[in-house]
């Protein structure tokens, strides 16, 4: 059975695998390797097995997105080689997931190589997308009552069909209140080199979306991509917001331990 | 457009000189609370409007997919239609004149008043003519050219550029109207009651129809099967505007061209709700020759002029050419969370926001405006809404490639322009660094241990800390502790 996956690509399938690729991303890598963990922890406690190829490095979106297309396909070319088999690659970011996804098979069009490309591009899942659709996770709450409130990243919705998905998990927590914030589609205006390209323009919009959060009231913000937790929470963290950040996995690992 | 036509620019981002200074030019407008705060609501407003339109997402698909489609089909055979259209045309009485350039187009203009002995026009809302800059031309050769839309006319008083494509003066609150029209308008007290001001402009315009040897209007779509100019306004300025004179001129640019009239019917479904959330505009017209004999109102005389101005050059290249597909409504920018912060005039540009930035840099060259394709985070909510599915993210990745690689075929003027030594040279070494995983582990594993120590002053890390925290590096990486916890690694 397949789904429409994407607004972009092509449908993928929904069979429930027995071994998964795990590419961690290289923000997650550096800065955020807990809710890295975290993801591959929630999908070997379903009874997957998990490999995380140590070949794995960056998804060359960075690259991509500057113009620099030759050195992004050198890189996307590593992992081309650190993927062989044909199991799905679930991803803990959208934005990566997207670039995989969506522009790998654009940036391999007039290339030789664009076979493995689409062959790849086919075989990724954006985190919260796979749990929900793929596993059918069910989750038991362990955790104390608290009000979060999901921030959604640009390219998970737009470019990876996640909508619902991760706050469909997050209503599933009995002792979670979720809250919707009415701005939770518009960009916190990381972008990537966009922040310190225009870096007023980022700033403005980071600041409003921080002002969107606390106006939900909740003391937890939830997010699936680290890209935008960097930015918002690295400006929370400035402006003296009491809000706390975490990814998704993080927080749905956390509540639902069976430790 | 040109380089020199523009205002001096100031430096731009990472030493480039870009004419637009888009970053500058930011800096004021995020300053500018009143602006801001009038962008946002208006923005706000749009959005919920349009929603409301189209409650059905899947039917929503459908038409914007046949939307899509329908350009696509006229631009597949532009050559053609084009010849079809003035053959059309001609046959229907209404004479066509082609410009390569803005210049070009501008003489034929007026050309064509000087020989009808025209000194007032009046001008339905074009884009087209803001292009030309047609109203300071005409004004320098002794013809006064008066906006007869009332967003036009407000800006045409403060002597600004439009700020939006479809909302010209969008930028500005009743307070500020109220202002202008004291100060321009004879015996027009200051007020900010709505509709007096309405009343005020009416006023003016009345006379000015009365008066007007000529009138001047765009063209939303041309029909190349019936030589059919379709224009759609709200206001019944364009209607008065193109039947009331003796002699009506139409601009428009080339790409606006459609094969069939089957084909306006779904665009008109998608052009008004994506624009302003209307069902329809409160008048659709629909033009196909001068005044017949025998009926009692209509121009004596219509002209078409079709303008290429750069068209040619974005319409060669298969990638570049979908920016041709556009119907003007103004979603993309509606939707903008730049654009709802920084406004039009930011841009410093005649078409603002998201189109904007994939059109002028085509247009005027990278070498203009090489800045523009960066000022975007690429949320990509201007291509999620887009009524004839432009893929703008990708345009705006393909102009910054053209930026600093310019294709074979030079598909951008001004390409290359964008390149520096310093960021080449990042980008090299970020290749090395990440198409060798032992190489890229074992610098992770540096920045693990010792990452923390980098300075905030070093300069991307300065712009990033100056609203934000600097990020922290984890003391081991995704990489060390996957193979601490036992993972497999194939």
């Amino acid at each position: 059975m397949s789904v429409a996956h994407t607004s972009t690509a092509a449908p993928v399938s929904v069979e429930r695998p027995s071994t998964v690729y795990f590419f961690g991303t290289c923000l997650v890598d550096m800065f955020y390797p807990d809710a890295g963990l975290a993801g591959m922890e929630l999908l070997k406690r379903e009874g997957l097995r998990v490999v995380f190829p140590q070949g794995q490095t960056c998804c060359g979106q960075p690259a991509r997105n500057c113009g620099f297309f030759e050195e992004a396909r050198a890189v996307i070319r590593a992992q081309f080689a650190a993927f062989p088999e044909p199991w799905p690659i679930v991803v803990p970011s959208g934005s990566c997931a997207g670039m995989m996804r969506v522009h790998y098979p654009q940036l391999f069009a007039d290339q030789p190589d664009r076979a493995q490309a689409e062959a790849f591009a086919a075989r990724v899942y954006e985190l919260s997308w796979f749990l929900v659709h793929v596993l059918d996770l069910k989750l038991e709450d362990k955790g104390e009552p608290v009000t979060v409130t999901w921030h959604g990243s640009c390219h998970s919705m737009r470019e990876m069909g996640v909508t619902d998905e991760p706050k469909r998990l997050l209503r599933s927590l009995s002792n979670v209140t979720l809250v919707e914030n009415p701005r939770e589609r518009e960009c916190c205006g990381f972008g990537g080199t966009f922040s310190v390209r225009q870096p007023e323009v980022s700033a403005a919009m980071v600041a409003d979306k921080i002002a969107s959060v606390e106006a939900t009231g909740a003391s937890e913000m939830v997010t699936g991509d680290c890209g935008c937790m960097m930015n918002i929470s690295g400006a929370m963290e400035k402006s003296g917001s009491r809000v706390r950040n975490r990814h998704l996995a993080e927080f749905l690992l956390e509540r639902s331990d069976v430790r | 457009m040109s380089a020199e036509s523009k205002a001096s620019g100031g430096d731009g981002h990472m030493g480039h000189v870009t004419v637009t200074n888009f970053a500058g030019r930011a800096h004021v407008a995020l300053n500018d609370k009143p602006l801001r705060a009038n962008f946002r609501r208006a923005m706000d407003g749009l959005m919920t409007k349009r929603a409301a339109q189209f409650p059905d997402a899947a039917d929503l698909a459908r038409l914007r997919a046949r939307g899509a489609a329908i350009k696509e089909r006229a631009l597949a055979r532009l050559p053609e239609l084009l010849e079809q259209l003035e053959t059309r045309c001609t046959a229907n009485g209404i004479k066509v004149h082609w410009a390569e350039t803005t210049g070009d187009a501008n003489r034929i203009v007026l050309d064509i008043f000087r020989s009808h002995g025209v000194r007032t026009v009046v001008k339905g809302k074009s884009m087209v003519s803001e292009e030309m800059h047609l109203n300071a031309f005409l004004g320098e050769h002794g013809i006064e050219a008066v906006e007869s839309d009332l967003g036009e006319y407000i800006i045409q008083l403060a002597g600004e550029m439009p700020s939006h494509i479809v909302m010209p003066c969008i930028h500005k609150n009743k307070g500020q109207i109220g202002q202008l029209f004291s100060e321009h308008i004879e015996g027009q007290r200051y007020t900010e009651d709505v509709d007096e001001l309405t009343a005020a402009a009416r006023r003016v315009m009345r006379a000015k129809f009365a008066e007007a040897d000529a009138g001047i209007s765009g063209v939303n779509f041309a029909v190349a099967e019936t030589g059919t100019l379709v224009l759609i306004e709200n206001e019944g300025n364009g209607r008065m505007s193109t039947t009331l004179p003796p002699l009506h001129v139409a601009v428009m640019g080339i790409e606006k061209l459609v094969e069939t009239l089957d084909d306006i019917p779904p665009l008109l479904a998608l052009l008004p709700r994506s624009a302003t959330g209307q069902p329809i505009t409160t008048y659709v017209n629909m033009i196909t020759s001068p005044r017949k004999p025998g009926e009692k109102d209509g121009p004596q005389e219509v002209h078409l002029v079709l303008l290429d101005n750069g068209r040619t050059r974005v319409y060669a290249d298969l990638e570049l050419r979908e920016t041709l597909r556009c119907i003007r409504c103004g979603a993309c920018m509606n939707h903008c969370p730049v654009y709802a912060r920084v406004g039009g005039h930011t841009y410093d540009a005649v078409y603002p926001g998201p189109i904007g930035k994939i059109l002028t840099p085509q247009i005027a060259g990278l070498d203009v405006a090489e800045d523009l394709p960066h000022a975007s985070s690429l949320c990509n909510a201007c291509v999620e809404v887009c009524p004839v599915k432009i893929p703008i993210a990708d345009i705006l990745v393909r102009l910054r490639r053209e930026a600093v690689r310019p294709s074979a075929s030079q598909a951008v003027k001004g390409g290359g322009h964008g390149w520096t030594l310093s960021e080449a040279s990042a980008w090299a070494g970020w290749k090395i660094l990440n198409a060798h995983p032992a190489l890229y582990r074992m610098g992770t594993g540096v920045l693990a241990t010792l990452g923390n120590l980098i300075p905030s002053s070093l300069p991307p890390l300065k712009a990033w800390t100056g609203v934000r925290a600097k990020p922290k590096f984890a003391r081991k990486t995704l990489h060390q502790l996957a193979r601490d916890k036992g993972f497999d690694d194939a």
